[in-house]
Protein backbone atom coordinates (compact mmCIF):
# COMPACT_ATOMS: atom_id res chain seq x y z
CA UNK A 1 0.00 0.00 0.00
CA UNK A 2 1.43 3.42 -1.16
CA UNK A 3 0.60 5.83 2.13
CA UNK A 4 0.67 9.29 0.78
CA UNK A 5 -1.15 12.27 2.02
CA UNK A 6 -2.09 12.44 5.93
CA UNK A 7 0.79 9.52 6.84
CA UNK A 8 0.06 9.09 11.23
CA UNK A 9 -0.58 10.90 13.96
CA UNK A 10 2.53 13.53 14.65
CA UNK A 11 2.37 15.34 17.99
CA UNK A 12 -0.38 16.41 20.83
CA UNK A 13 0.21 19.57 22.55
CA UNK A 14 -1.54 18.59 25.94
CA UNK A 15 -2.11 21.68 28.76
CA UNK A 16 -0.81 20.79 32.61
CA UNK A 17 -1.54 21.88 35.58
CA UNK A 18 2.03 21.21 37.73
CA UNK A 19 5.01 21.00 34.65
CA UNK A 20 7.07 18.90 37.42
CA UNK A 21 4.21 16.16 37.96
CA UNK A 22 3.70 15.98 34.44
CA UNK A 23 7.41 15.26 32.92
CA UNK A 24 7.30 12.67 35.94
CA UNK A 25 4.10 11.06 34.68
CA UNK A 26 5.19 10.92 31.01
CA UNK A 27 8.90 10.26 31.14
CA UNK A 28 9.10 8.39 34.30
CA UNK A 29 5.85 6.51 34.46
CA UNK A 30 4.85 6.36 30.72
CA UNK A 31 8.25 6.28 29.69
CA UNK A 32 9.08 8.73 26.96
CA UNK A 33 12.02 10.61 26.25
CA UNK A 34 12.81 14.74 26.99
CA UNK A 35 13.84 15.99 23.91
CA UNK A 36 13.90 19.39 24.50
CA UNK A 37 12.67 22.22 26.03
CA UNK A 38 11.07 25.52 24.62
CA UNK A 39 12.24 29.29 25.38
CA UNK A 40 8.49 29.92 25.84
CA UNK A 41 8.51 26.75 28.61
CA UNK A 42 6.86 23.91 26.47
CA UNK A 43 8.41 20.70 26.91
CA UNK A 44 8.89 18.34 23.90
CA UNK A 45 8.70 14.63 24.56
CA UNK A 46 9.70 11.48 22.24
CA UNK A 47 8.61 7.80 22.57
CA UNK A 48 11.90 5.76 22.50
CA UNK A 49 10.48 3.89 19.13
CA UNK A 50 9.55 7.07 17.05
CA UNK A 51 11.99 9.11 14.36
CA UNK A 52 10.74 12.52 14.29
CA UNK A 53 12.09 15.23 16.76
CA UNK A 54 8.55 15.34 19.26
CA UNK A 55 5.27 13.23 19.43
CA UNK A 56 3.68 15.21 22.96
CA UNK A 57 3.79 18.64 23.91
CA UNK A 58 3.13 19.74 27.53
CA UNK A 59 2.17 23.53 28.05
CA UNK A 60 1.78 24.73 31.64
CA UNK A 61 -1.93 26.30 31.92
CA UNK A 62 -4.18 26.96 33.89
CA UNK A 63 -6.63 23.96 33.09
CA UNK A 64 -6.25 21.06 31.48
CA UNK A 65 -7.45 19.34 28.06
CA UNK A 66 -5.71 19.63 24.18
CA UNK A 67 -4.49 22.76 22.16
CA UNK A 68 -3.94 20.92 19.24
CA UNK A 69 -3.54 17.60 17.21
CA UNK A 70 -1.16 17.68 14.31
CA UNK A 71 -0.42 14.88 11.43
CA UNK A 72 2.65 14.88 9.33
CA UNK A 73 1.65 14.72 5.83
CA UNK A 74 3.87 13.23 3.23
CA UNK A 75 5.33 16.56 1.42
CA UNK A 76 5.24 20.13 1.54
CA UNK A 77 3.43 19.84 -1.81
CA UNK A 78 0.53 17.61 0.50
CA UNK A 79 0.26 20.65 2.79
CA UNK A 80 -0.61 23.33 0.18
CA UNK A 81 -2.99 20.75 -1.52
CA UNK A 82 -4.50 20.12 1.87
CA UNK A 83 -4.66 23.65 2.36
CA UNK A 84 -6.86 24.44 -0.63
CA UNK A 85 -9.31 21.69 0.28
CA UNK A 86 -9.58 22.13 3.97
CA UNK A 87 -10.65 26.24 2.80
CA UNK A 88 -12.55 25.08 0.11
CA UNK A 89 -14.73 23.12 2.64
CA UNK A 90 -15.19 26.01 4.77
CA UNK A 91 -12.51 26.05 7.67
CA UNK A 92 -10.06 29.30 7.57
CA UNK A 93 -6.40 27.79 7.52
CA UNK A 94 -3.56 29.90 9.42
CA UNK A 95 0.16 28.77 9.14
CA UNK A 96 2.62 28.69 12.09
CA UNK A 97 6.17 29.55 11.03
CA UNK A 98 8.47 26.79 10.76
CA UNK A 99 10.72 26.32 14.01
CA UNK A 100 7.48 27.49 16.26
CA UNK A 101 7.53 24.02 17.69
CA UNK A 102 12.01 23.11 17.54
CA UNK A 103 12.64 20.47 15.04
CA UNK A 104 9.05 21.29 12.90
CA UNK A 105 9.27 22.50 9.57
CA UNK A 106 5.99 25.08 8.89
CA UNK A 107 2.48 23.94 9.60
CA UNK A 108 -1.11 25.22 8.79
CA UNK A 109 -3.92 24.44 11.04
CA UNK A 110 -7.51 25.31 11.55
CA UNK A 111 -10.87 24.59 13.91
CA UNK A 112 -12.62 22.01 13.41
CA UNK A 113 -16.30 22.71 14.09
CA UNK A 114 -16.16 19.84 17.19
CA UNK A 115 -13.72 23.06 18.65
CA UNK A 116 -10.26 20.85 18.05
CA UNK A 117 -7.47 22.42 16.71
CA UNK A 118 -6.02 20.33 14.28
CA UNK A 119 -2.71 20.87 12.41
CA UNK A 120 -0.71 19.32 9.02
CA UNK A 121 3.23 19.78 9.10
CA UNK A 122 5.57 18.07 6.09
CA UNK A 123 8.96 18.06 8.37
CA UNK A 124 10.15 16.97 11.20
CA UNK A 125 13.79 16.51 11.83
CA UNK A 126 14.90 13.54 13.91
CA UNK A 127 15.93 13.17 17.29
CA UNK A 128 18.00 10.78 19.79
CA UNK A 129 16.82 8.04 21.08
CA UNK A 130 15.64 6.83 17.80
CA UNK A 131 15.30 3.41 16.04
CA UNK A 132 18.58 2.30 14.30
CA UNK A 133 18.42 1.98 10.85
CA UNK A 134 21.59 -0.08 10.05
CA UNK A 135 21.73 -3.47 11.74
CA UNK A 136 19.31 -2.49 13.86
CA UNK A 137 19.09 -3.96 17.48
CA UNK A 138 15.29 -3.89 18.83
CA UNK A 139 15.84 -0.76 20.85
CA UNK A 140 18.70 1.80 21.21
CA UNK A 141 17.68 3.27 24.56
CA UNK A 142 16.47 0.58 26.87
CA UNK A 143 12.79 0.92 27.39
CA UNK A 144 11.61 2.25 30.86
CA UNK A 145 8.37 2.71 32.73
CA UNK A 146 5.48 1.98 30.86
CA UNK A 147 7.92 1.37 27.86
CA UNK A 148 5.46 3.16 25.29
CA UNK A 149 6.25 2.98 21.55
CA UNK A 150 4.77 6.16 20.45
CA UNK A 151 2.30 8.16 20.50
CA UNK A 152 -0.28 6.36 18.78
CA UNK A 153 -3.96 8.32 18.57
CA UNK A 154 -6.35 10.44 20.76
CA UNK A 155 -10.30 10.34 21.13
CA UNK A 156 -11.47 14.17 21.18
CA UNK A 157 -15.35 14.89 22.59
CA UNK A 158 -17.36 17.47 21.17
CA UNK A 159 -20.44 18.37 18.72
CA UNK A 160 -20.84 18.62 15.30
CA UNK A 161 -19.81 14.46 14.68
CA UNK A 162 -21.65 13.89 11.38
CA UNK A 163 -19.50 16.84 10.06
CA UNK A 164 -16.16 15.63 11.88
CA UNK A 165 -16.71 12.03 9.80
CA UNK A 166 -17.81 13.95 6.68
CA UNK A 167 -14.74 16.71 6.74
CA UNK A 168 -12.08 13.76 7.53
CA UNK A 169 -13.37 11.16 4.65
CA UNK A 170 -13.61 14.35 2.15
CA UNK A 171 -10.92 16.21 3.05
CA UNK A 172 -7.89 14.53 4.93
CA UNK A 173 -8.73 11.21 2.95
CA UNK A 174 -9.62 9.07 6.43
CA UNK A 175 -11.38 6.63 6.11
CA UNK A 176 -13.92 5.03 9.33
CA UNK A 177 -12.71 1.80 10.62
CA UNK A 178 -15.45 1.58 13.36
CA UNK A 179 -18.66 3.65 14.48
CA UNK A 180 -21.17 3.60 17.25
CA UNK A 181 -24.61 4.25 15.97
CA UNK A 182 -27.81 5.36 18.53
CA UNK A 183 -31.22 5.57 18.43
CA UNK A 184 -30.87 9.36 18.39
CA UNK A 185 -28.14 9.31 15.63
CA UNK A 186 -23.79 8.93 15.26
CA UNK A 187 -22.48 8.39 18.88
CA UNK A 188 -18.83 7.96 18.07
CA UNK A 189 -16.20 7.48 14.98
CA UNK A 190 -13.07 5.95 14.84
CA UNK A 191 -10.88 6.54 11.70
CA UNK A 192 -7.50 5.83 9.85
CA UNK A 193 -5.40 7.06 7.71
CA UNK A 194 -3.02 4.14 6.90
CA UNK A 195 -3.07 0.95 8.56
CA UNK A 196 -4.03 1.06 12.35
CA UNK A 197 -7.63 0.62 13.66
CA UNK A 198 -7.77 4.37 14.28
CA UNK A 199 -5.47 7.17 14.15
CA UNK A 200 -8.43 9.56 15.68
CA UNK A 201 -11.56 9.48 17.54
CA UNK A 202 -14.50 10.94 18.08
CA UNK A 203 -17.42 10.97 20.56
CA UNK A 204 -20.75 13.21 20.37
CA UNK A 205 -20.70 15.89 23.18
CA UNK A 206 -22.08 18.74 24.09
CA UNK A 207 -19.13 20.82 25.04
CA UNK A 208 -16.40 21.79 22.41
CA UNK A 209 -12.73 21.09 21.98
CA UNK A 210 -12.65 18.80 24.63
CA UNK A 211 -9.85 15.95 25.66
CA UNK A 212 -10.92 12.58 26.69
CA UNK A 213 -7.40 10.74 25.97
CA UNK A 214 -4.11 10.77 24.43
CA UNK A 215 -3.03 7.02 23.47
CA UNK A 216 0.59 5.78 23.78
CA UNK A 217 1.18 2.30 21.62
CA UNK A 218 2.68 -0.75 24.19
CA UNK A 219 4.48 -4.03 22.59
CA UNK A 220 2.45 -6.57 24.13
CA UNK A 221 -0.84 -7.62 26.48
CA UNK A 222 1.58 -8.03 29.21
CA UNK A 223 3.41 -4.69 28.66
CA UNK A 224 -0.35 -3.71 29.58
CA UNK A 225 -0.57 -6.05 32.82
CA UNK A 226 2.69 -4.02 33.68
CA UNK A 227 1.57 -0.49 32.86
CA UNK A 228 -1.32 -1.70 35.50
CA UNK A 229 1.75 -2.36 38.21
CA UNK A 230 3.00 0.97 37.55
CA UNK A 231 0.04 2.80 38.01
CA UNK A 232 -0.64 1.29 41.31
CA UNK A 233 2.90 1.59 42.36
CA UNK A 234 2.59 5.10 42.00
CA UNK A 235 -0.37 5.70 43.05
CA UNK A 236 -1.89 7.05 39.65
CA UNK A 237 -5.18 7.41 38.95
CA UNK A 238 -7.25 4.96 37.10
CA UNK A 239 -9.71 4.81 34.85
CA UNK A 240 -10.65 1.89 33.70
CA UNK A 241 -8.66 -1.78 33.19
CA UNK A 242 -6.27 -3.68 32.37
CA UNK A 243 -9.47 -4.52 30.07
CA UNK A 244 -10.03 -4.69 25.91
CA UNK A 245 -12.22 -3.03 23.90
CA UNK A 246 -14.38 -4.72 21.08
CA UNK A 247 -14.36 -1.40 19.08
CA UNK A 248 -10.57 -1.91 17.74
CA UNK A 249 -9.69 -5.02 19.24
CA UNK A 250 -7.16 -2.98 21.72
CA UNK A 251 -5.80 -4.14 25.19
CA UNK A 252 -5.97 -1.51 27.15
CA UNK A 253 -5.85 0.61 30.66
CA UNK A 254 -6.65 4.16 30.80
CA UNK A 255 -5.20 6.40 33.80
CA UNK A 256 -5.23 10.00 34.44
CA UNK A 257 -2.14 12.33 33.99
CA UNK A 258 -1.04 14.97 37.12
CA UNK A 259 -3.62 16.81 35.87
CA UNK A 260 -6.60 15.26 34.84
CA UNK A 261 -5.99 14.58 31.42
CA UNK A 262 -6.61 10.60 30.35
CA UNK A 263 -3.73 8.88 28.92
CA UNK A 264 -4.34 5.24 27.44
CA UNK A 265 -1.83 2.51 27.10
CA UNK A 266 -2.44 -0.08 24.86
CA UNK A 267 -1.47 -3.25 22.42
CA UNK A 268 -2.74 -4.89 19.88
CA UNK A 269 -5.99 -4.10 17.06
CA UNK A 270 -6.47 -5.11 14.14
CA UNK A 271 -4.74 -4.16 10.66
CA UNK A 272 -7.40 -1.70 9.04
CA UNK A 273 -7.09 -2.06 5.05
CA UNK A 274 -8.34 1.16 3.06
CA UNK A 275 -11.00 -1.47 1.18
CA UNK A 276 -11.86 -2.80 4.68
CA UNK A 277 -15.72 -2.44 5.76
CA UNK A 278 -16.47 -0.45 8.37
CA UNK A 279 -17.17 -2.41 11.62
CA UNK A 280 -20.84 -0.51 13.32
CA UNK A 281 -22.10 -0.72 16.89
CA UNK A 282 -25.78 -0.27 17.70
CA UNK A 283 -27.14 0.44 21.30
CA UNK A 284 -27.97 -3.25 22.12
CA UNK A 285 -23.99 -3.74 21.93
CA UNK A 286 -22.28 -1.01 23.10
CA UNK A 287 -21.46 -1.99 26.32
CA UNK A 288 -18.83 -5.14 24.78
CA UNK A 289 -17.95 -2.47 21.70
CA UNK A 290 -16.05 0.08 24.41
CA UNK A 291 -15.37 -2.43 27.31
CA UNK A 292 -15.06 -6.07 26.20
CA UNK A 293 -14.73 -7.62 29.36
CA UNK A 294 -17.02 -5.43 31.75
CA UNK A 295 -19.40 -5.42 29.03
CA UNK A 296 -20.99 -2.06 29.97
CA UNK A 297 -19.75 1.28 30.04
CA UNK A 298 -17.99 2.98 33.60
CA UNK A 299 -19.81 6.40 34.53
CA UNK A 300 -16.38 8.00 33.62
CA UNK A 301 -15.80 6.72 30.17
CA UNK A 302 -18.82 8.99 28.88
CA UNK A 303 -18.96 12.11 30.87
CA UNK A 304 -15.13 12.56 32.60
CA UNK A 305 -12.79 14.66 29.98
CA UNK A 306 -10.96 18.19 30.65
CA UNK B 1 -1.45 4.76 61.81
CA UNK B 2 -1.42 8.05 60.33
CA UNK B 3 -3.22 11.09 61.78
CA UNK B 4 -6.68 11.53 60.77
CA UNK B 5 -9.40 14.11 60.29
CA UNK B 6 -12.81 14.05 59.50
CA UNK B 7 -14.88 14.70 56.78
CA UNK B 8 -18.89 15.77 57.24
CA UNK B 9 -20.72 15.64 53.85
CA UNK B 10 -23.38 17.67 54.33
CA UNK B 11 -26.86 15.03 54.19
CA UNK B 12 -24.81 11.91 53.36
CA UNK B 13 -22.45 11.06 56.30
CA UNK B 14 -19.25 11.04 57.13
CA UNK B 15 -15.56 9.99 56.28
CA UNK B 16 -12.20 9.10 57.73
CA UNK B 17 -9.39 10.93 55.51
CA UNK B 18 -5.88 10.04 56.49
CA UNK B 19 -3.03 12.61 56.70
CA UNK B 20 -1.77 13.44 53.14
CA UNK B 21 -4.80 12.48 51.41
CA UNK B 22 -6.84 13.60 49.22
CA UNK B 23 -10.64 13.88 50.52
CA UNK B 24 -12.25 12.43 47.54
CA UNK B 25 -10.37 9.26 47.89
CA UNK B 26 -11.31 9.03 51.46
CA UNK B 27 -14.80 9.94 50.69
CA UNK B 28 -14.84 6.99 48.18
CA UNK B 29 -13.59 4.78 50.51
CA UNK B 30 -16.15 5.68 53.14
CA UNK B 31 -19.20 5.01 50.42
CA UNK B 32 -17.62 2.05 50.04
CA UNK B 33 -17.95 0.87 53.15
CA UNK B 34 -21.46 2.17 53.69
CA UNK B 35 -20.58 5.63 55.66
CA UNK B 36 -21.85 8.00 53.14
CA UNK B 37 -25.40 5.89 53.48
CA UNK B 38 -27.75 8.84 52.98
CA UNK B 39 -25.83 9.87 49.62
CA UNK B 40 -28.65 8.44 47.09
CA UNK B 41 -26.49 7.99 44.35
CA UNK B 42 -23.09 7.31 43.45
CA UNK B 43 -20.02 10.08 44.15
CA UNK B 44 -19.15 11.44 41.20
CA UNK B 45 -15.77 10.56 40.83
CA UNK B 46 -13.80 11.98 37.67
CA UNK B 47 -10.13 12.19 37.13
CA UNK B 48 -9.02 12.93 40.61
CA UNK B 49 -6.36 15.33 39.54
CA UNK B 50 -7.87 18.54 39.49
CA UNK B 51 -8.91 18.58 35.85
CA UNK B 52 -12.23 17.32 35.02
CA UNK B 53 -14.44 18.92 37.21
CA UNK B 54 -16.43 16.36 38.43
CA UNK B 55 -16.15 16.52 42.28
CA UNK B 56 -16.93 19.48 42.66
CA UNK B 57 -17.67 20.51 46.67
CA UNK B 58 -18.40 23.65 48.82
CA UNK B 59 -16.18 23.50 51.80
CA UNK B 60 -18.58 25.16 54.54
CA UNK B 61 -16.09 24.78 57.47
CA UNK B 62 -12.34 23.61 58.00
CA UNK B 63 -8.88 24.09 56.83
CA UNK B 64 -6.97 22.40 54.29
CA UNK B 65 -4.32 22.73 51.54
CA UNK B 66 -5.10 22.44 47.53
CA UNK B 67 -3.11 21.59 44.30
CA UNK B 68 -3.94 23.50 41.42
CA UNK B 69 -7.43 22.90 40.23
CA UNK B 70 -8.14 23.48 36.55
CA UNK B 71 -9.92 27.12 36.05
CA UNK B 72 -11.88 25.61 33.61
CA UNK B 73 -13.62 24.29 36.65
CA UNK B 74 -12.66 26.75 39.98
CA UNK B 75 -12.63 30.12 39.12
CA UNK B 76 -10.48 32.54 41.23
CA UNK B 77 -13.47 33.52 42.78
CA UNK B 78 -15.26 30.49 43.44
CA UNK B 79 -11.92 29.17 44.99
CA UNK B 80 -12.42 32.22 47.59
CA UNK B 81 -15.81 31.11 48.38
CA UNK B 82 -15.15 27.86 49.19
CA UNK B 83 -15.53 25.66 46.16
CA UNK B 84 -13.18 23.69 45.56
CA UNK B 85 -12.54 20.05 43.89
CA UNK B 86 -12.65 17.55 46.36
CA UNK B 87 -9.87 15.46 44.84
CA UNK B 88 -7.22 18.11 44.83
CA UNK B 89 -7.87 19.26 48.82
CA UNK B 90 -6.30 17.49 51.50
CA UNK B 91 -7.48 18.37 54.91
CA UNK B 92 -5.34 19.91 57.90
CA UNK B 93 -8.64 20.05 60.12
CA UNK B 94 -11.61 18.39 60.50
CA UNK B 95 -13.77 19.76 57.52
CA UNK B 96 -17.66 19.85 56.61
CA UNK B 97 -18.74 20.51 53.43
CA UNK B 98 -21.42 19.82 50.49
CA UNK B 99 -21.72 18.30 47.23
CA UNK B 100 -22.38 20.25 44.12
CA UNK B 101 -23.30 20.08 40.65
CA UNK B 102 -20.04 20.19 38.24
CA UNK B 103 -19.66 23.26 36.77
CA UNK B 104 -18.11 25.25 33.35
CA UNK B 105 -16.85 28.66 34.24
CA UNK B 106 -17.71 30.40 31.15
CA UNK B 107 -15.14 31.85 29.26
CA UNK B 108 -12.73 29.61 29.72
CA UNK B 109 -10.63 30.00 26.59
CA UNK B 110 -11.08 26.61 24.18
CA UNK B 111 -8.51 25.01 22.61
CA UNK B 112 -7.69 26.56 19.84
CA UNK B 113 -7.88 30.61 20.94
CA UNK B 114 -5.15 29.77 23.09
CA UNK B 115 -3.31 27.48 20.92
CA UNK B 116 -3.55 30.61 18.71
CA UNK B 117 -1.91 32.93 21.10
CA UNK B 118 1.05 30.62 21.60
CA UNK B 119 1.64 30.69 18.42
Amino acid sequence: MAMTGVLRPGFAQVRVLDMEKSLDHYIKRIGMHHVTTGTDGRVYLKCGDEFDHHSLVLRKADHAGIDAFAFKVASEADLDSFEKRVIAYGYPVDHVAAGEQPGLGRRIGWTLSSGHRIELYAHADLSDPKPMIHNPDVWTVEPHGMGARRMDHCLLYGPDIEKTLDFFEKVLDFKCAERVDMPDGLLAIWMSCGMKAHDIAFVKHPEPGKLHHVSFELESWADVGHAGDIITRYDISVDIGPTRHGITRGQTIYFFDPSGNRCEVFAGGYTYYPDSPTRTWDETQIGKGIFYYERQLNAAFLSVVT
Amino acid sequence: MAASHKITVEGAGEATCYEGERALVAMERAQGFGRLKNLPYRLPVGCRRGGCGVCRVRVTAGEFKADPMSRAHISEADEAAGLVLSCAIYPLSDIELRIEPPHFVKKAKTAATESQETA
